[in-house]
């Protein structure tokens, strides 16, 4: 079939269907998107560095590091690898995407260029609406994150700490959004097995190593696990 | 600003490598003209819950068991997600009013 453009009609109806999963990003992304793009401005890089980083690098926390980087020496590879290493836990997003990101086509580049922890909940533990494609379904979760992630940084760099909404706690509601697809995955039996596992050996690794180098360590566990699993099945 | 503007480009251009190796690695890898092994069909199943739950701890890694408030404002709203969630199994409601219930707890009652 010929990928033929949509009209404004769908494009309205689609994007309305899938904004309400992304409400709770909209919440996270905006609170912390904006104390990202205030904390750039406070250390002397304004909305255009910010806002900059937010649409390339696309990566929360490894964003928040990065300013102690910005703020030392320069030293790029180190820059480099140390952003490999936080964000590694996306190859795990990307393994688990493979078969349903296949013929994407146009699209598929940047469907994987904005893979981020929320929109990979959200895609891979959602059930999509059947008055929605799925490949429709993927773009707009991937493009609304993305769009909140980089205005809440531009809000943050340009209007500084006139606006920042200091409410206590509210960043807790991505938090939650993680909790609320977790029970959503676990609701299915067979994947039972595999949530158990993943809080266990993240937990144990947590306890053992502390809070800052437990989450390589734990995704390695948790493949090989999977690996034996899948030989002994 | 410590860095030049030329220095801040570059450690900004550096990190976003850094970020998007980590996301097309898999898709470059494994290509689609490549039919698909066993074995990733299986991770496609299994590793969605185990990052889902490796997700969850993450979020709540910096919590400090030993000092006040002992983790209780979050473990509270935990429950309660769990419990709105089983009973009327509505996202938003659970993700909204878990939200608001932490904020309360964080606010006036564990201060």
């Amino acid at each position: 079939m010929i990928d033929e453009r949509p009209s404004i009609d769908t494009i309205k109806k689609e994007i309305r269907l899938v904004f309400p999963y992304t409400i709770p990003v909209l919440t996270g992304f905006l609170i912390l998107g904006m104390t990202y793009g205030l904390l750039m401005q406070t250390k002397g890089y304004n909305a255009f560095y910010s806002t900059l980083m937010s649409m390339l690098a696309f990566c929360g926390s490894m964003q928040f590091v990065a300013i102690a980087l910005l703020t030392t020496i320069f030293d790029p590879l180190q820059a480099f690898l140390l952003s490999f290493m936080v964000n590694a836990r996306h190859i795990f997003y990307g393994l688990a995407m493979l078969n349903k990101y296949k013929g994407m086509g146009k699209i598929k580049n940047f469907l994987i260029f904005t893979l981020c922890d929320e929109t990979f909940s959200i895609i891979s533990s959602m059930d999509i609406p059947a008055s929605i494609k799925p490949k429709s379904f993927y773009f707009y979760t991937s493009l609304l994150n993305y769009l909140y992630w980089i205005s809440g940084t531009l809000m943050g760099g340009l209007l500084g700490k006139m606006i920042v909404v200091d409410i206590r706690g509210l960043d807790f509601v991505l938090t939650a959004l993680f909790v609320v697809l977790f029970l959503h995955q676990m609701k299915r039996k067979e994947n039972q097995l595999y949530g158990y596992l993943g809080i266990i050996v993240t937990l144990v690794w947590l306890v053992i190593l502390g809070p800052k180098n437990f989450i390589i360590p734990s995704m390695i566990t948790i493949l090989l696990v999977l690996v034996i699993k899948e030989r002994a099945l | 600003m410590i860095l030049t503007p030329i220095q801040t480009l570059i450690m900004i251009i550096a990190i976003a490598l850094g970020s998007m190796l980590t996301r097309f690695l898999p898709f470059v890898l494994f290509p689609e003209t490549k039919a698909p092994s066993q074995k990733l069909i299986f991770l496609g199943q299994a590793l969605p819950p185990a990052m889902m739950g490796l997700l969850v701890v993450y979020c709540l890694k910096d919590i400090k068991l030993v000092s006040t408030p002992y983790g209780l404002p979050e473990l509270l709203a935990i429950i309660l997600i769990v419990v709105l969630h089983k009973w009327k199994e509505n996202v938003l409601i659970s993700i909204g009013l878990g939200t608001i219930f932490y904020i309360i707890l964080l606010n006036f009652v564990f201060i």
